[in-house]
This record gives C-alpha cells, structure tokens and sequence, in this order.
C-alpha cells in the first residue's frame, strides 16, 4: 500500500496551489498560475491513479472483500469525550473512484482552461478558486467523520460560490452566485440537524462506528428508533435530513434552482462543479451512509428513491424547452443524477440486492466524463459564437470538427446508445429499478426517451440546422482546448467496460454483471426514437418547433418557465422574508423595542424637569415643604392610626 | 509570571502618550506598548500551558492578593485560567489591529490613542480580576471613555449616540452593582465578615433565595454589555457613530466584558438561578439571534448592518452560557473570541471603506473588488467568517455551541437550537447581499474606480486579525484544550449545585 503520507498529498498539493496563487498569483505568477495549479494537480492526479490502482488491484481486498482503509486520524475538535471530529483519510471503493474522477475532471478542466481562459484579468485568482475547490472536493470525498464531509461539504460550497461570481462585475453572476449558495445553505441545514440528531443519540461521528452501530442491534439503534418526533423515528428524521443536505449540492427538486443559474459562471467550472464533481456529492454521501439507509432505514431511503426519480423526469422536461446550451446541459446533469438518487433508492445492501448501488456509482463515473466533456464542448462554442443562445448557433460542424465529433460522442453516450459508456450504466439501473419498483423503471425509461430527444435537439440546433454566419478560416481553439476534449472523448466511450460490479459494490464483494440483450431492446429503441425526433424537427431550419410549441399552448409555456418553481421561491424570499419580516423587525427595533428605551430616558427627563423646581434653593420654599410635611404627617398621627 | 504587568504596560503607554510630541511619537508609543502586550499575551500562554503540563490542576494560575481595603474586605486579587487567557489574547490582538487603523487619525491623536489604551486597561484589568469588587472598578473604567472617543471622534449623531451608550451601560453597570452588593452581604466568611472573592464565594453555598432575587441584576446587568434582547439598542447607534477602532474595541472586547460576566459571575455563583432561569435566557438568547439576523437583513449602513449581525452571533454566546452543557458554555467562550477577531475585522473593512468613499451606504457603494481587491478580500473574509465557513473561527465555535446545546434535550432548548441552526442561513442572505451589493456588480460611483487600495499598516491590522481567525479555524483544538479546565470547573460547580 502506498504509505498515508502520499494520500495525503493528493488533497494538500492543491490547496498549497490555493495558497501560492492566492497570496502571491496577483503580483509572482501573472501569466504562469495556470502552469502551476496545473502542475500540481497533475502530480495529485498521477497520485490518486496510483493509490487506485493500488486499492482495487493490490492490496484493496485482502480476503475477496474490499475493506474500507483510515490513516491519518488525528483529533480536530473533541466535542465531549466519547464525540469529536477526527479528521482522516478513508480509502474504500467509492472514495478512491471518486478521487480518480475528481483530479482527471479537474485536470482537464485545469488544461482547457489554459486556453479558454488566456487573457483574463484575475487569471491567477481562478486558478486560485479552481484550486481551493479541487482541493475541496478532494477532501470531501477522503472524510472518514460525518463531521469531516460536513466541512469540506461547506467549502465546496464556497469555493462554488465564488467561482459563479468569478465575473463580479455581470449582475447576473453575482445573483446567480449568492442564489447557489444560499440555497445549498438552506440544504445545509437540514444535513446540520441530520448531524446532530445521528451523533446525539450514536454517540459518534465517525463513519465506520456509525455505520457499525446503526446497522446491527445495538442500544443506539433502539434509543434512534425507539425515540420520535411527530410520529416519525429520529432514525428518519436524522437520515432524511441529512439527505436534504445531500439533494441540495446535488440540485434535486425542489431545491434545483440555484443549478440552472450556476452556469453564469465561467463554462470550464461548470463542467467540473456543476456537472462532473460537486453536484454528485448529494449521491456520495448518501453512498457514504448507504448501509445506513438500506438495513435500518427503509422510509429514508424511499424519500430518496422519489426525490431522485421525480426530480430526473422534471428535470428531463424542463430541458426540452431550454434554449440556452448551458441551461439545457444543466438540467440534463438535474435530471442525471436523479437517476443516480434513485438508483440508490432502489437498491439493497447485500449481495445481488445491491446493483442499484453499483450502479449509481457506475453512472456516476461514466456521467462525470461524457458530462464534462459536453460542458467544455459547449465551452467551445461559446467560445466560438460568443453567446450561449441556440438561436445564434448552427451549422458549426465544419468550424469545429474535433469539438463536433466528442459532442457527438458525448450525446450518444448520454443517450444510452451501445457501447458508448452511458449505455452500460443507464442499463444497469435501469435494470436495478425493474427488479425492485416499476414506477421507478416507467419513470426512468421514459426520461431516458426525452434524454435522448433534448440531447439531440442540442446537438442538431448547434451543428446542424441554419448554416453559420461565420466565415473560414477559423481556428478551432488552442491546443490545450483541444486535448481535453479528445482525452474525455476517449474516455466516454471506453469507461463503460470498466467491471464496476466487480469492483464497487455495497459490501465490497464482487456482483454477477448482466447486460441483459432483451431488456435493453427497450431503452435503446426509445432512445433511438427520441434521436430520430430530434433529427426530424431540428436537423433542418424549419418551423416545425415553433408550430408544436404553440399548438402546445400553456402547457409549453410553464414548462417553458420551469413550472414556476423560481417565481415561488422569489415571492417568499422578496416578499415575505424581506418585505414582511426583514424590513418590519428592523422598523421594530429602531422604533419599538428603541422607542420604548428612549421613552425612557424622555420619561426620566421629563420627571426631572418637573420636579427639578421643588430644589429652588430658597429657604422659605424648603420650610414651606417642611411645615407641609409635619402637617401631613400629623394628620395622618391623629386620623389614620 | 505577575499578571499585574498585563495592567501595568497599557496604563504606562497610556500615560506616556501624554507627554508626547507629535503624531508620530504617539504612534510609536502606542504601537510599541500594544506589541509588548501582544508579546506578553503569547509568554502567559506559554507559561500557562508549561503549568497545566506540569500538573498544575488549580482553579486559577499566578494568582496574587493583596489587600485594598481591609474595612470591607475588598482585595486585589488577580489570577487568570484559560478562559481569561483567552480573552486576554483576543485583547492584544484587536488593540494592535485598532491602533494600527487608526494611523492616520489626525485631529488631537494624542487623546485618542491615549483614551484607547486606557480602555484596555479596564479590559485587561477585567479578565484578570478575581475579586468582585475590582472586577467591577475595571468594568466602570471601560464605559466613560468611550463615551469620550464617540463623542469627540464620531460622527453623524455622536452626540446622542454617546450618550445613549454611557447611560444603557452606566444601566447595566448600576444593575451589576446591585448584584454584587447583594451577593457580598449575604456571603460568610466565617469570622462575621463578608468577602467579594470570586474563588471563596464559589465555595460557598449561597441560598437559593438570594440567588433567585440577584441573578437577573448580574445576568441582565452584564447582558446589556453583550447586547442582551431588549437591551442591544445601544449596540447599532455606538457602532454607526463611534470612530473605527472604537468601533473595533466596541465590539471586539467591550461586548465580551458582557459575555464573560454573565458567565464568570453570574452563572460561576449562582448556579442554581442558572439553572432554575436558564429557560429565559435560552428564550432571550434565541430572540436575539433571530430577530437581530432579521433586523440585519434589509439594512443600509454597512455599520449597521454589522451591528445587528453582532446583536445576533452574541446571542449565540449567552445561548451557548443558557443551555448549561460543557460543550455549549466552551462553544459560547469559543464565540466570543471568534466573533471579537470577525468584527473586529469587520469594522476595520468597514473603515478602510469609509475613508475612501465616504460613505458606507450600500446603495452607494459597487464593484470595489475591481478598485480595492485588497481591502474587498478583507471584507469578503469577514463576511464568511461571520456566516460560519470551515476554515474560519467562526464555524468552531457555532458548530461547538450547537453539538453542546443538543445534549441538552428539553424539548424547547431543541427548538431553540434549530432556529440558531436556522438562522446561520439568514446569516449567509445578508453577508452574501452585502457583500453582493457592495465587494460585487459593476462600479456604481465612478469616483471610486482610482481609489487607493490597503495601506501597509491596514493589510498589518487586516493580516494579524485574519492570522487570529485563521488560527481558530484550521486548528481548533488548541484553543478547546486551552478552555478546557476553565469551563469544565465551572460546570462541575453547575452540576454539584444542581444535584443538591
């Protein structure tokens, strides 16, 4: 095994790219910080392939099983004696494919980003942020504490949030900015309670002893169980909220909003963040704690097979009507991983129960390149066009041909088109929710029809439809543009062969795989069909489009306004929150709860005003009051007693 | 090592700086005197440890008493624990980021500085007391001067502002006097004579009667020093009015007096009250949170909007100081040190802002990243410390008070942790507008496009505050050992009183 030290580093060497870059990039590396962040990720990326290929081929399973591996634990915060945040680094199947996927994501994204972002101002402040998040997302995945994840869960967050922001000065980024991370803010919560109710009653926060306590009778497990809270276990309240948590960074209804609009951020960071990495840490986490929600809590785990089932058929409608690319490509990634989310719902833990697990995890992988690569694809064109609208676009096949052929590439692979490698994983959870919910299965084969179908709308209305305006010759982009894309082409059609069955499962023994060749008949020939669609109304100019849209009248135009769902967040946060909660409490304490303190000292004022001419320093006044009081009191002597 | 330099040093600058020439003398001076104590602040955490690892288990370190005033028994006696250390730190530190703001300070530097020193002196003489009678003495010696530098150096309604701080805290000092004195006379010392030593009437078991009757002058009378709903009205006048560093000190070190108080006399001696009361603190303490995250929300003045932000996270301390766990109450000091380094940090953005535009109206401001990337960064640092990003003390101490205040499972005390849950999310809307309106978005006054960014001596304030925060942050484990024993010995107290 390769010593903790070099796991270490795969986190840390971005994060030393986070500091160099961010105290010295404006002034030292003006022009060289995309050199640097990218030479040190390269190293972290060189590192992770390392530690992979060592856990799943070396040493990884020592008896046919593969066991979960912690180093470097060392005490960060002791809450009490028995409950403290140990950070460590915990190697098992999912972390080290995550990291995989998260340093050759990024590394690419680091090298396209070379060319696409040259020029820039605060050139060195993005490979700042690129690094921050990489690091992150890094961290995120190697936690072996829920308190851990909790925090790198946070910074993902941030560094999100500023690299949205990346172009400050665009109003629509910085709405866009504060919206991500507010939302995901809100979701974060949820996950925080979730927290806290799991370790108050599981008296820990480490993963291997939660996981162990909560999955086998143990007295925790009653006091979860036993103790409720509106007629449901704590055990539910704590897994649900903690996936609240998860469906927030991973956009599922009704906490998606903040996606969609997360892509006014430079395109590079969309396809690493918004696509391939950060939105799938809601599924990651839920996988973390997967034995969790399959052996102790079955009514969690249903909140997250519907969530991720109808958040992927919402998310595949909406798209159809997007038309701006990004948009389109963001409520595809949406609606993926809702497939992912139900995959996971669907799931068991042991044995041949648990192919919907594997099968997430597998669609994650696979997802994470074909994704990335329609992002930086799309990032091509833009960069081509310069606008992200598809009525700007088409006819750009003979401009770009490289940029053509992955995007090409990549939609049949999201498709589900053999032997491209969304096929493969698409298939296998398909195949998990047929064996386990038929709602679920209907669901999904439906949205991978429509995936198929907007897919190619995109991929036709840029490509193909009108001729473009633009004239020859016309380079396609440096370089450092076009290696990414090649190398996520190659990957996207081969990651589908990888034996995912064999190397991620729940309990870490190896699967039987079936690609069964009459269940697939089913998804392909829709797939096929929703492409043929696409092609009818799209691969030509026409007007056919703008026909069905308003034969569909209404119905078009909520789908259109993505069913409303944003106007409703916007009216309670500007109109109750802000106008009937915020302005009001500051008008109450200023003039209220301040008033009745100046009235007060007014009182007080006021009383010394009017009694002030009782001191008037004249002796007959005083033995006036004198003479009046001893009257007094005798009267009340005589009369009174 | 003698703790009475601790005073002794900032009293000498503070005099020093009056026989001083010059803006640059004074400069000198009190930046020399604020570095010897940042210097010693360092050396007494290093001997205190050196203590603690030696086995050393006393309540108090280098404790020394010497008698005051033999009649009624009031002594000088000083001794600190981790907890004042602490706090100690957290002075040094923002004193050297508010003289170091203040550089510039042209008009009668002299008294500036010299009142900002001396202000110290009641701080540092504070945190160290442990005799109630001198602990009260340094608190009244941290009012009257700031009523001063507000009045003399602020600006738009000084005048009223100043005078509305000096009365709310003369309030609140009046209402911690009363505490005392009933506290005194009720103690026993066993030869017919009362005691105002901290340590001897901890020992003692006060009657639950007389506890029941002064707990709410010592607790109200310290909460309104640490914003105590519905007495924080003074918090956002003070802080809009009064010069940045009395700002800073406002809010970094006079706030904590409050916060420590509450904690080190009121809950330290009269557990039982604590206890028996602790439902109304929790309530109050919730109140302030909420409703100052809310009051925050739609504010205009950047100081203001600071000011309620500090009204809400110092709920969190007296909500951490109510729910009565070792977790909540070591979160609770963990906040106050926190949220004393992220204003402090605050109102120095704020001011480095203000001397430039002019102004701190967010409507008026835009776009300064382009301009100020120096000084944004500073504000946007602030901003997420404030709304509780890892990495940043800020996160420690919240994610401390909540994992603390959840052992404690009265049903209400857990709605009361949820909505502080909750309102860490307010917290992210308007740090996240205000920094949108103002760091963000294209430049709105086009004036401000040549604007100089961050002097040396501002990226000196900004750096040392940002290490304090940082250092919470990403190694919080030393500051939980370092408070430790401090707050495990006053729980133990609360626990024995309970039990009986």
């Amino acid at each position: 095994m390769p010593t903790p030290a070099y796991i270490a580093l795969i986190p840390l060497l971005p994060l030393a790219g986070f500091f160099i870059l961010g105290l010295f990039g404006r002034k030292y590396f003006k022009a060289s910080s995309g050199i640097v962040a990218t030479g040190l990720l390269l190293i972290s990326t060189v590192l992770s392939l390392y530690v992979g290929y060592h856990y799943f081929f070396v040493d990884g399973k020592p008896d046919g099983v593969y066991q979960p591996i912690v180093a470097l634990e060392y005490t960060w915060l002791q809450f009490s004696p028995k409950v403290s945040i140990d950070m460590s680094i915990v190697l098992d199947p999912i972390s080290v494919m995550m990291i995989i996927v998260v340093s050759f994501v990024s590394l690419m994204v680091h090298i396209f980003s070379l060319g696409y972002m040259k020029g820039e101002e605060r050139f060195a402040v993005y490979y700042a942020f690129l690094s921050l998040f990489t690091f992150s997302m890094l961290g995120l995945v190697l936690s072996g504490n829920i308190f851990q994840i909790y925090i790198f869960w946070e910074l993902v967050g941030v560094s999100s949030y500023l690299l949205i922001g990346y172009y400050f000065n665009k109003p629509a980024a910085v709405a866009a900015s504060k919206k991500a991370f507010i939302v995901t803010r809100l979701a974060d919560i949820g996950f925080l309670i979730g927290i806290l109710i799991l370790a108050f009653h599981a008296e820990t926060l480490d993963f291997s002893t939660l996981i162990g306590k909560l999955t086998s009778p143990s007295p925790e497990l009653t006091s979860l169980t036993t103790t409720s809270f509106m007629g449901i276990s704590f055990l539910t309240w704590g897994l649900t909220l903690v996936f609240m948590g998860g469906a927030g960074k991973s956009a599922m209804f009704p906490l998606h909003i903040w996606l969609p609009d997360a892509m006014e951020g430079p395109t590079p960071v969309s396809a690493l963040i918004h696509a391939a990495t950060m939105v799938v840490a809601g599924v990651y986490l839920v996988a973390r704690i997967f034995p969790i929600f399959a052996i102790s809590g079955p009514a969690a785990l249903e909140v997250v097979m519907y969530t991720g089932a109808f958040s992927s058929l919402l998310a595949a409608i909406i798209a159809c009507t997007q038309t701006d690319i990004k948009r389109v490509l963001a409520y595809s990634t949406m609606s993926q991983i809702g497939y992912m989310m139900f995959a996971l719902g669907v799931s068991g833990y042991g044995g041949e129960n648990g192919l919907g697990y594997t099968a997430s995890m597998f669609h994650l992988f696979t997802h994470a390149f074909f994704k990335s690569l329609l992002f930086l694809c799309a990032g091509a064109v833009i960069h081509l066009v310069h606008s992200n609208e598809m009525k700007d676009m088409g006819g750009l096949r003979k401009f770009m041909p490289i940029t053509h052929v992955s995007f090409l590439i990549a939609c049949l692979a999201i498709a589900g088109i053999p032997p491209f490698s969304g096929f493969f994983s698409k298939e296998e959870i398909l195949l998990a929710a047929y064996q386990s919910s038929m709602p679920v299965y209907i669901v999904g084969l439906f949205t991978s029809g429509l995936t198929a179908f907007y897919m190619f709308r995109l991929y036709f209305s840029i490509f193909w439809n009108k001729e473009s305006q633009l004239h020859q010759p016309y380079n396609e982009g440096t370089l450092s543009m076009k290696i990414p894309l090649i190398v996520l082409a190659i990957a996207t059609v081969s990651t589908g062969f990888v034996p995912f069955s064999t190397l991620v499962t729940p309990d870490g023994k190896a699967i039987e795989s079936h690609v069964d060749i009459v269940f697939s008949i089913a998804p392909v020939s829709l797939a096929l069909a929703g492409i043929l669609f696409a092609a009818f109304l799209y691969k030509k100019e026409n007007q056919k489009p703008v026909k069905i849209a308003s034969s569909l009248g209404g119905l078009y135009h909520a789908v259109h306004k993505k069913f409303y769902i944003d106007e409703i967040y916007l009216f309670i946060t500007k109109k109750i929150i802000f106008n009937l909660i915020g302005r009001p409490a500051a008008w109450v304490d200023r003039n209220i709860v301040d008033g009745l303190m100046n009235l007060l000292a007014t009182f007080t004022g006021r009383t010394a005003e009017l009694i002030k001419g009782i001191q008037s320093g004249k002796i007959q006044n005083y033995t006036l009051y004198f003479f009046g009081g001893v009257v007094g009191l005798v009267f009340i002597f005589i009369y009174l007693w | 090592m003698n703790l009475s330099l601790l005073i002794l040093i900032p009293l000498i600058t503070s005099f020093a700086l009056l026989f001083c020439k010059g803006l640059k003398q004074v400069r000198v001076v009190s930046f020399t005197g604020a570095l010897v104590q940042l210097a010693l602040a360092f050396i007494l955490l290093a001997l205190y440890w050196q203590e603690r690892t030696a086995g050393n288990t006393a309540i108090m370190l280098f404790e020394s008493n010497y008698r005051w005033f033999s009649a009624l028994n009031i002594n000088y006696h000083i001794g600190v624990d981790g907890i004042s250390i602490a706090m100690i730190l957290l002075t040094a530190f923002v004193m050297i980021a508010g003289i170091l703001i203040s550089w510039t300070t042209e008009s009668m530097a002299k008294e500036f500085f010299f009142l900002l020193v001396f202000l110290s002196v009641g701080a540092y003489g504070f945190f160290i007391s442990l005799d109630l009678f001198t602990l009260f003495f340094f608190l009244e010696i941290s009012v009257i001067p700031k009523f001063l530098m507000i009045g003399i150096w602020g600006s738009g309604k000084k005048e009223y502002s100043a005078m509305k701080l000096a009365l709310m805290l003369m309030g609140g000092s009046v209402l911690v006097f009363v505490g005392l004195m009933g506290l005194y006379f009720n103690t026993d010392t066993g030869n017919g004579s009362h005691t105002f030593d901290l340590l001897q009437i901890a020992q003692m078991n006060i009657a639950v009667e007389i506890q029941r009757m002064f707990f709410p002058f010592l607790f109200i009378g310290f909460g309104i020093f640490t914003a105590l709903f519905p007495f924080h009205t003074w918090v956002p006048d003070g802080h809009s009015s009064a010069p940045t560093a009395a700002s800073m000190f406002l809010a970094g070190i006079s706030m904590k007096l409050g916060g420590y108080g509450c904690l080190r006399v009121a809950t330290f001696l009269m557990p039982e009250a604590a206890h028996e009361y602790s439902w109304i603190i929790i309530l109050l303490a919730t109140i302030a949170i909420v409703y100052g995250a809310f009051a925050t929300l739609m504010q205009k003045d950047l100081k203001y909007i600071n000011a309620y932000s500090s009204v809400s996270h110092c709920g969190f301390v007296l909500l951490g100081i109510g729910m009565l766990t070792q977790g909540s109450i070591t979160g609770a000091v963990m906040q106050m040190v926190s949220h004393g380094l992220m204003t402090a940090l605050f109102f120095a953005a704020i001011g480095m802002i203000y001397t430039r535009t002019h102004t701190r109206m967010v409507e008026q401001l835009g776009g300064l990243m382009k301009a100020m990337p120096f000084i944004s960064t500073v504000f946007v640092i602030a901003g997420l410390c404030s709304l509780g990003l890892p990495g940043t003390s800020g996160f420690v101490a919240e994610m401390t008070i909540f994992m603390g205040s959840w052992q404690n499972t009265n049903t209400m005390y857990r709605v009361a942790t949820i909505l502080a849950c909750a309102s860490i999310l307010i917290t992210t809307v308007y740090i996240l507008r205000a920094v949108g309106l103002v760091i963000m978005g294209p430049i709105k006054n086009a004036d401000h496009n040549g604007l100089a960014d961050g002097t040396w001596n501002e990226k000196f304030a900004a750096g040392i505050l940002i290490i304090g925060i940082v250092a919470i942050g990403i190694a919080p484990f030393w500051l939980n050992e370092l408070l430790g024993p401090g707050t495990q010995t006053i729980i133990k107290h609360i626990e024995k009183a309970i039990a009986i």
